[in-house]
Formats: structure tokens, C-alpha cells, sequence
């Protein structure tokens, strides 16, 4: 069935289907301790040696809530424009090795964030309708067999990452396709990435991703049977995953079958989704108040103190800036140079009074080939440079020369342009140079007199040989016009 | 029926050890007795008594032997001002001791020997208290009588036929049959201060967050407390002097200064006090009797006492025993044999699970842990815990409403005397009402002491509860320590 189903084109198998999808990511927080202890939260560690009495759950032990996840999590609700609440703390009951306590401590009836949304780059909104705070739990290693617990002879447990505080944002299914869920994650990592709240691995699995997936009648109101699809640990798993699931859900209604509410893995070899476990097996989690913990009641200026700045980092707050200053219809130039991170050389050079679109264009194809080097520019030198060049100072090749040379030099462009000889000639000496080659080439001078234009190209070229390419084609063609009409 | 007689106090024809540990300290600071010695004292009682009496899970002579020195030895060496300097104490077998088996008197922890200490054990080292040992307990703290310990019944040292109370029965025992001075235990319903009632010693459970509770292991975690065990009020307003601090390890941790504000002149002439009249019929004569005769040292003294009516204390039990299951359910999950304890091997994780709890937990664990999940499993939830909670909301707000009236409450702290071993372990409902005069302080968090007071049926030790709003032990304390000198049967050895 899988085979038929991705043979199957997309339209064929979707036609008459609306897909729904709802994204709940699971982001580790980029704290220095874990959520209730005092130990290290670092990924790659050797195995059980970041542990204590309080992250092992030891008996006895007690947590203490971590400020600084707190206040990350707080940068997380004002970036996705949530309203910051007084929150609590409940036990989430079920037993499994990885978590020490045989309970997760996470927030439930009261989340610390709710009521948000989050802009995509198309300007598309989709509803946030949480972003609570819980704790990571540890990480099984199965040995023997395929390293699948079924065939596994033993199993060992790293407790590194139990109590590794996590923010789990919830969004509305408000996403209609896969390209849009790809879209919400990466929107949603550069907010992460950008209030300094996550480093937005997911290959390390600081982001996680699980999708609720269903399909319905395009028109419909009411929502199909959705499945979850568990641990997306990739942009590509996410479309596929969901491409894959929508597909199969909406096969099954098309030949007459329900679609049952489940939990489904997604295997990225086979890439096909298969059941986890039904509701009917689903865990009774026992929620209940954390009465260790007391509530959680951040007053008016602590939250304004750390979110205060957050609006400015946001990528939507870029891009609304740029575009106002360089134009709605480089949307998508503009976009990429956020997610690069160069929109603030860009934006200043700007406003420090460089041509925007030249501007633009230098930064998006040339400096963004390597955007470490190119953030670390002097907006002053790039803003010369665009000057030099738009002022017709530099050609736009040794403009671009200049350039690269400046992602590795801290040299000033006016001095690398001397350097690489690219300082353009005097009018004096260039109307000189366009004689010698007019004198040089009389038979072509004569034909293009005659009214042959082609032959222009050619005495530009002469020029720019003569010259060793210091010319600036511009005035060359101005003096060769003023020559023709005398 | 068999009939009780008064243990000797601690140190009892035994040299020259005086009746009270502030005394002892004195003496043990200026080096005119050494911590050594009354350790000897200790363990030399723990020797002749405790094959009986089983009170201690663990003695640990060699451990106390090498603490005692270095007290000494700092004595010695120019002077040492811990609070408890050289005074042996015993530990309640929940709290955690680091690389000592703390084993909560069940089989699943038998063998576990914690990686650190509770914050009250290291306060207590560090203020120079000797741990003598571990003592017995219900299993995880479920019980009145100390019987469903793991390691065997603890028996009362009136009367070796009878029960000691509990939970923390082997720390009211060891304290009672002097065999130390001092002891530490938690109440959770009353597990300090009925076991104290039965044993006729002090005991005293603390305002909720007075006292940390950073290692110890949890029952229900929103009415666990930690407090002392001595054998007069002096010694047990000592050693919860001691053990009040902040500590931010425990989230729940109050500051000591609130505590030290509650430290009120208040003068006896002008205190109010209610009986609480609702507790009264179902307590037994000596019970009662103890109230009445309290009521009127108080009166002579210019006390105004009346009797109140608290109706809705007469729910609390109901919302306790959902309320504290519930949570005991969440707590005792994490035994399941991964970790540390006892493991039973399965075929798979879950079934090693199974039959780890299956054969390390007693059959009172279980049966709470089976309430406890029920009562908060889905569709049950809201008619069990959320509605044991908006009780436990008006059992405070009663208690709150009684103290705009009164200073403080008084009652019988258990409605027997202690009863013969064996008599109730088989009838849980008659078991869970031995707590009946005691769990409503837990469901508010207020503190709460029993005082002995007078003698009863089968010349067995009488208690008294008074009982406060949060953070007035210095009056409880205060007052205690009147009814004390003025009970009618005082101590004379
Ligand atoms: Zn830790």
C-alpha cells in the first residue's frame, strides 16, 4: 500500500480533500541547568554523568524551578504574541524507564503562554494556542537485535537529559498543507533561534516535532478522525510524513473505511507512517496538581523586563522593515535574507544611504554564499562599496570582486579596489585610450559611422583590453558617442 | 488485659545525665560530660531494650561512635557551639541518610542506601546531634500502629503488647523508652502526634513548609511535615528550633522569620481557647477526661474556654484518604526496579515492573495506591480529588474562621489510648479512624503538638492536641509547657 500510495500523484490521491494539520513542538530550552536541578544541560555528553538526586528522582528529592527557563519561555510566548499568564505545575502519571519519576512534570490546565499566533513569511497566520513548559526525560539505548526494544536483549538508560526543560508549543490546525507545516517550523525555529531560546537543532533533537494529521471534503466545516504522528526529526519528515498520512486517510474514506484515532510512527526509510497505539490503549495520565511546586505568578515588570526587546528580534518585524524600505516585491529576497541573518546589514546600510536594491542584490548573491563572514562586514565599508559602485566608481564585476575580497580582508574597498588596480581612469586619460583604439581600428571606426552598431561591442572591448578592464563601460560608450557626433 | 507502666526517661540511673537536653548541651559544651559517653548511655539502653521493643531498623554504633569523637574533639579543641552538641537522636527510616539504608520499613527499599542527605540530617550534624540509628515505621509511612513495617511491629514500651501508634511509631518508642533523648519523625495525618499520644512523649508536627522536606521521602507530599520527638516540651521546642530554617531546596520552604514572628507574648490570663466539641463523644473517657481537666488549668489560670462546634472537621478524614492516596499513588511510581531498590526480572520492562511492586510493596501500600489511582483516573477525578479538595478548602477556612475567635483549639490527640497489637491491622476503615482528631490540621497546614496528660485506661500515657493557626508554635509551645508542669500525673523519676 505504501508503494501505491506515494506511485499515486499528489492531485489524484488528495483531489476533493482538504488537509488539516496541527503541529505540537517540543523545543529544549538553551539553558545553562536543567528545569529543577542544578546540573549541566548539554547535549553529547558522556552518558549518566550530568545526573543528580533531584533529576534522577531519587526518594526524597525535590524540585526548584530553573528562573532562566522560566524567562526563556516568556521570550517564547511574546515572540508567538501570546498572553503571558500566571501558570502552575501538574504531574502527567505514566509509567515508563526513561522517566525517573514515573511521572512528567509539565503544565496543563494553566500554560505560562496561550492565545498566540504565529505570521509566516506569506503573511499567512496560524493560531498558538499554547507554548507550555515541561521537563525532557531521558533517552533509552536498546541492545541486541535490530535496536528496536521488541528484539532488544537489554536496554540502558542515559539520564543526561531527564529534566532538560522544554517549551511545547502547540498550534491551532489551522495548516493546510504540507508546505505550510514546513514553513511553520522554520518560521517557528528562527524565533527560537532568535530570542536565544533554542539552538533549533533538530537533528540533535532540540526540536521535535509531532503532527495531528487529518483530511476532509474540501468545503467542509467539521474536522475528519486526525492521527498523530510522533518525533519528526526533520523538515523533510514533517512533509513527507504528513504528505504520506493525509494520502492514506484520504484513501481510506474514498473506499468507504473510517480513519481511526491513533498515534503512528513514521519511518523515514520506507517513508510511510504504521499505528503506535490506538486511543482505545491510550494512557489515563492522571493529571494532577504538582503539589512540590508552588504556582507560578511572573509580576508585570519582570515579564516586561525580559520580553521587552523581543519584538524587535522577530523575523516578521524584519521583514516588515525592509520591505517598507526597499520594496513589497522583493518578498521573497527579503526573506532570505532574514533567515541568513543579513537583514540588519541590509537595513542599515540603507539607512546610512546605499542604494537598496543595489544593495540587496550584492548582499544576496554574493555575500550570502558565505553569511558568516558576511555579518561580519563594517556597515560603513559595504555602504562605500555600494556607493563606490552605484556612482559608477567600480563596474559592477570589480564591485563584486571587491566584495569577496572584503569577507576575508578587513581592508577598506577603496583601498582593494587600488589594490587590485580596479581605480578607474581619468576622463582625460580614458578619451586618450578610446583615441589610441579608434586609431588603432580604422576600418571598424568607419563601419560603425556607416551606422553598423554591432561593431560598438567590439571598440568597447578594445577599450576595455587597452585598459586592463579600468574602464567604466558607461563612459566609454559616452565618449565614443561624443567622438561619433563631432 | 494488660496494663501499662512508665518506661524510665533517657539516662535514667544511668550517671549523671540530667532531664533535659538543654542541660545535657551545657554540660557537653563546657566538657564536663562527653558525647561519647552519652552515646554509651544510648546504645547500652538500645542493647537492653530494643530486642523487644524494635524500634530501630538500624543502630549505627560505629558511624555514631566516630561523630561523637569529633564532637569531642572539637569541644576539646576550643569550644563548640552546635545547639545539640553530643545529644543522640534517632531517625525516622524515611529521611534520607547518605550511605545509610533508608528504607522506609519496606522491602522494595531494603537495601537502598541514599547518595545524600536530608536537609534536616545535615542541619542536625551540623549543629552536632549524633544519629543513633534508623527507626521503624508503618511502610511508607501508611499506618497508625506501626505494624505494617516490613521489618515487624515496634512495640509500645508502656506495654509491650500493645501498639506504639504510628507512623512513625519506632521514633515515639525509642524516645519513650529512653533509649535517646530525642528523635525525629514525619506526620502526614498524624503520624508524630498520635504515635507521641500512645508512647506519652512530646511531639510536635510543624506548620507545612516550617521544615524541610528535602529528602524525605514523600507520602503525600502536600501534608508531609517533619518534627520532633522528646520527652518534654522544652526538648521538642528545641529541636524544632533546629530544624525551622529556609532551605531552597524545597520549594515549599517558608523563611524562619515568619516562624520567629509567631513567637507572640501572649499572657495565659488572656487566652482564648476552644474545645473542640464535635471531636468529644466518639474519644474515650481518659480522652475526654484529659480535655476537661486541661480546660480547667487553663480556666484557673484566667484562660477563656468554651467549646466550638467545627462541623466540617467531621469530613476531613473522608477528603484525607483521597487526597493523600492520590499523591502516594504519584510518589511511590518511581519504584519500579530501573533505578535503585528491589528488582524483580521480567520478561519485558513492564513486567518487571509488575512484579517488583507486586512483591516489594505490603498490602497497605498497595491498597493506598490503588484508592489513590482511582481516585484520580478520568471520570473519576472530579467527583474524588477535586472534590476532597474543595473540602480540605473548608476544613482551613473553618480552622481559619475558629482562630478570628480563639488563640488556639484543644482536643484529645487520639481517641484511645494505645490499643493491643493485632486489634485493628486486619480493619483498615477502624485503623484509618485513629487519625481521626489529627488529619484536619494537615488538610489546613497548621502546626499542631501532643502533650502528655494524665494516665488512662490500663494505666496507659493520655495525650493532649492543641492546635493553632499557621506559624503560632511559640504559643503552642507556650502553652504546652503550662499544662506540662501542671499535669496531674508528672513524671517523677
Ligand atoms: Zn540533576
Amino acid at each position: 500500500m505504501a508503494q501505491d500510495l506515494l506511485n499515486s500523484s499528489k492531485d489524484d490521491a488528495l483531489t476533493g480533500f482538504e488537509i488539516v494539520v496541527g503541529l505540537e513542538v517540543h523545543c529544549e530550552l538553551l539553558t545553562q541547568t536543567k528545569l529543577f536541578c542544578g546540573c549541566r544541560n548539554n547535549f553529547g555528553d558522556e552518558p549518566n554523568t550530568n545526573i543528580c538526586p533531584v533529576c534522577l528522582g531519587l526518594p526524597g528529592s525535590l524540585p526548584v524551578l530553573n528562573k532562566r527557563a522560566v524567562e526563556l519561555a516568556m521570550k517564547i510566548g511574546k515572540a508567538l504574541n501570546c498572553e503571558i499568564l500566571p501558570s502552575s505545575f501538574h504531574r502527567k502519571n505514566y509509567f515508563y524507564p526513561d522517566m525517573p519519576k514515573d511521572f512528567q512534570i509539565s503544565q496543563y490546565d494553566q500554560p505560562i503562554n496561550a492565545n498566540g499566533y504565529l505570521e509566516l513569511p506569506d503573511k499567512s497566520k496560524v493560531g498558538v494556542v499554547r507554548a507550555h513548559i515541561e521537563e525532557d526525560t531521558g533517552k533509552s539505548l536498546h541492545i541486541g537485535g535490530s535496536g528496536r526494544i521488541a528484539e532488544a536483549s537489554k536496554s540502558l538508560v542515559d539520564y543526561n537529559r531527564a529534566g532538560v526543560p522544554l517549551v511545547e508549543i502547540v498550534s491551532a490546525p489551522e495548516i493546510r498543507s504540507s508546505e505550510q507545516a514546513k514553513a511553520y517550523v522554520q518560521e517557528l525555529r528562527y524565533i527560537l533561534v532568535a530570542t536565544g531560546a533554542s539552538d533549533g537543532r533538530m537533528e540533535e533533537g532540540s526540536l521535535r516535532v509531532d503532527a495531528n494529521v487529518s483530511v476532509r471534503p474540501v468545503g467542509s466545516k467539521e474536522f475528519g478522525t486526525r492521527c498523530e504522528i510522533k518525533n519528526l526529526n526533520s523538515l523533510r519528515s514533517l512533509t513527507q510524513a504528513i504528505e504520506y498520512e493525509a494520502r492514506r486517510q484520504a484513501g481510506l474514506i474514498r473506499d468507504g473505511k473510517k480513519v481511526t484515532q491513533e498515534t503512528r510512527h513514521y519511518n523515514e526509510v520506507t517513508n510511510a507512517t504504521s499505528s503506535m497505539r490506538s486511543k482505545e490503549e491510550a494512557n489515563d495520565y492522571r493529571y494532577f496538581p504538582e503539589p512540590d511546586l508552588v504556582p507560578l505568578v511572573p509580576d508585570a515588570s519582570w515579564i516586561e523586563e525580559i520580553t521587552s526587546d523581543i519584538q524587535s528580534l522577530l523575523p516578521a518585524t524584519k521583514r516588515r522593515n525592509l520591505s517598507s524600505l526597499i520594496g513589497e516585491e522583493y518578498q521573497d529576497q527579503i526573506s532570505l535574507l532574514v533567515e541568513i541573518g543579513l537583514d540588519e546589514l541590509v537595513l542599515d546600510s540603507v539607512k546610512a544611504g546605499a542604494d537598496a536594491k543595489l544593495a540587496l542584490n550584492r548582499v544576496i548573491n554574493e555575500a550570502a554564499r558565505e553569511p558568516e563572514k558576511a555579518s561580519r562586514l563594517a556597515v560603513k565599508d559595504f555602504v562605500d562599496l555600494i556607493n563606490m559602485e552605484s556612482s559608477n566608481k567600480l563596474s559592477a564585476t570589480q564591485s563584486k570582486v571587491v566584495l569577496q575580497e572584503m569577507l576575508t580582508s578587513s581592508d577598506h574597498p577603496a583601498e582593494i579596489a587600488k589594490r587590485l588596480g580596479f581605480e578607474q581612469m581619468d576622463q582625460d586619460s580614458l578619451q586618450d585610450n578610446v583615441r589610441g583604439v579608434i586609431e588603432a581600428n580604422q576600418a571598424e571606426w568607419g563601419r560603425y559611422l556607416a551606422g553598423d552598431e554591432k561593431v560598438l561591442q567590439f571598440l568597447l572591448g578594445q577599450v576595455m583590453r587597452s585598459t586592463k578592464g579600468r574602464a567604466n563601460g558607461k563612459e566609454v560608450m559616452e565618449i565614443i558617442g561624443r567622438l561619433k557626433s563631432n | 488485659m494488660s496494663s501499662g507502666i512508665r518506661p524510665p526517661r533517657f539516662g535514667a540511673g544511668k550517671g549523671q545525665i540530667p532531664s533535659t537536653v538543654s542541660e545535657l548541651v551545657k554540660l557537653v559544651q563546657k566538657g564536663e560530660i562527653k558525647a561519647q559517653e552519652i552515646l554509651e548511655v544510648s546504645l547500652q539502653t538500645i542493647a537492653e531494650s530494643d530486642g523487644e521493643i524494635n524500634s530501630f531498623n538500624l543502630v549505627l554504633h560505629e558511624q555514631a561512635l566516630e561523630d561523637a569523637k569529633k564532637v569531642d574533639a572539637s569541644i576539646a579543641k576550643g569550644g563548640f557551639s552546635g545547639r545539640l552538641a553530643g545529644i543522640p537522636i534517632a531517625i525516622k527510616d524515611n529521611i534520607c541518610t547518605r550511605g545509610i539504608s533508608t528504607t522506609c520499613s519496606s522491602k522494595i527499599l531494603a537495601n537502598w542506601k541514599p547518595p545524600y542527605d536530608a536537609s534536616v540530617i545535615t542541619k542536625l550534624k551540623s549543629e552536632g546531634a549524633i544519629i543513633v540509628g534508623k527507626t521503624n515505621m508503618d511502610e511508607f509511612a501508611m499506618g497508625s500502629s506501626t505494624e505494617t513495617s516490613f521489618f515487624g511491629p515496634t512495640k509500645n514500651p508502656w506495654d509491650k503488647e500493645r501498639v506504639p501508634g504510628g507512623s512513625s511509631g519506632g521514633s515515639a518508642a525509642a524516645v519513650a523508652a529512653g533509649m535517646v533523648p530525642l528523635a525525629i519523625g514525619s506526620d502526614t495525618g498524624g503520624s508524630i502526634r498520635q504515635p507521641a499520644s500512645l508512647c506519652g512523649v512530646v511531639g510536635i508536627k510543624p506548620t507545612y513548609g516550617l521544615v524541610s522536606r528535602y529528602g524525605l521521602v514523600a507520602f503525600a507530599s502536600s501534608l508531609d511535615q517533619i518534627g520532633p520527638f522528646a520527652s518534654c516540651v522544652d526538648d521538642a521546642a528545641l529541636l524544632l528550633d533546629v530544624l525551622a530554617f529556609h532551605d531552597e531546596k524545597d520549594s515549599t520552604s517558608l523563611g524562619r522569620d515568619r516562624y520567629q514572628s509567631g513567637n507572640v507574648n501572649i499572657d495565659v490570663s488572656s487566652l482564648k481557647v476552644g474545645i473542640i466539641s464535635n471531636f468529644l463523644p466518639n474519644a474515650a473517657e481518659s480522652c475526654h477526661q484529659a480535655v476537661t481537666d486541661a480546660a480547667r488549668v487553663l480556666a484557673n489560670f484566667g484562660a477563656k474556654v468554651d467549646e466550638v462546634d467545627i462541623k466540617e472537621l467531621d469530613y476531613a478524614i473522608a477528603a484525607y484518604y483521597i487526597i493523600a492516596p492520590a499523591e502516594a499513588s504519584s510518589n511511590l511510581a518511581r519504584f519500579d526496579g530501573v533505578r535503585y531498590g528491589l528488582r524483580v526480572d521480567g520478561a519485558d520492562v513492564e513486567e518487571m515492573n509488575i512484579k517488583t511492586r507486586t512483591e516489594g510493596f505490603g498490602v497497605e501500600v498497595k491498597r493506598r495506591i490503588m484508592l489513590g489511582t482511582y481516585a484520580l483516573s478520568a471520570g473519576y477525578y472530579d467527583a474524588y480529588y477535586l472534590q476532597a479538595q474543595k473540602i480540605r478548602t473548608l476544613v482551613k477556612d473553618a480552622f481559619n474562621k475558629a482562630y478570628g475567635k480563639y488563640d488556639l483549639l484543644l482536643s484529645p490527640t487520639s481517641p484511645t489510648v494505645a490499643f493491643p497489637l493485632g486489634s485493628k491491622v486486619a480493619d483498615p476503615l477502624s485503623m484509618y479512624l485513629s487519625d481521626l482528631y489529627t488529619i484536619p490540621t494537615n488538610l489546613a497546614g497548621h502546626p499542631a503538638i501532643s502533650v502528655p496528660y494524665g494516665i488512662g485506661e490500663d494505666d496507659m500515657p493520655v495525650g493532649l492536641q492543641l492546635l493553632g493557626p499557621a506559624l503560632s508554635e511559640s504559643l503552642l509551645i507556650k502553652v504546652a509547657k503550662m499544662l506540662e508542669e501542671n499535669n496531674t500525673d508528672k513524671q517523677d523519676n
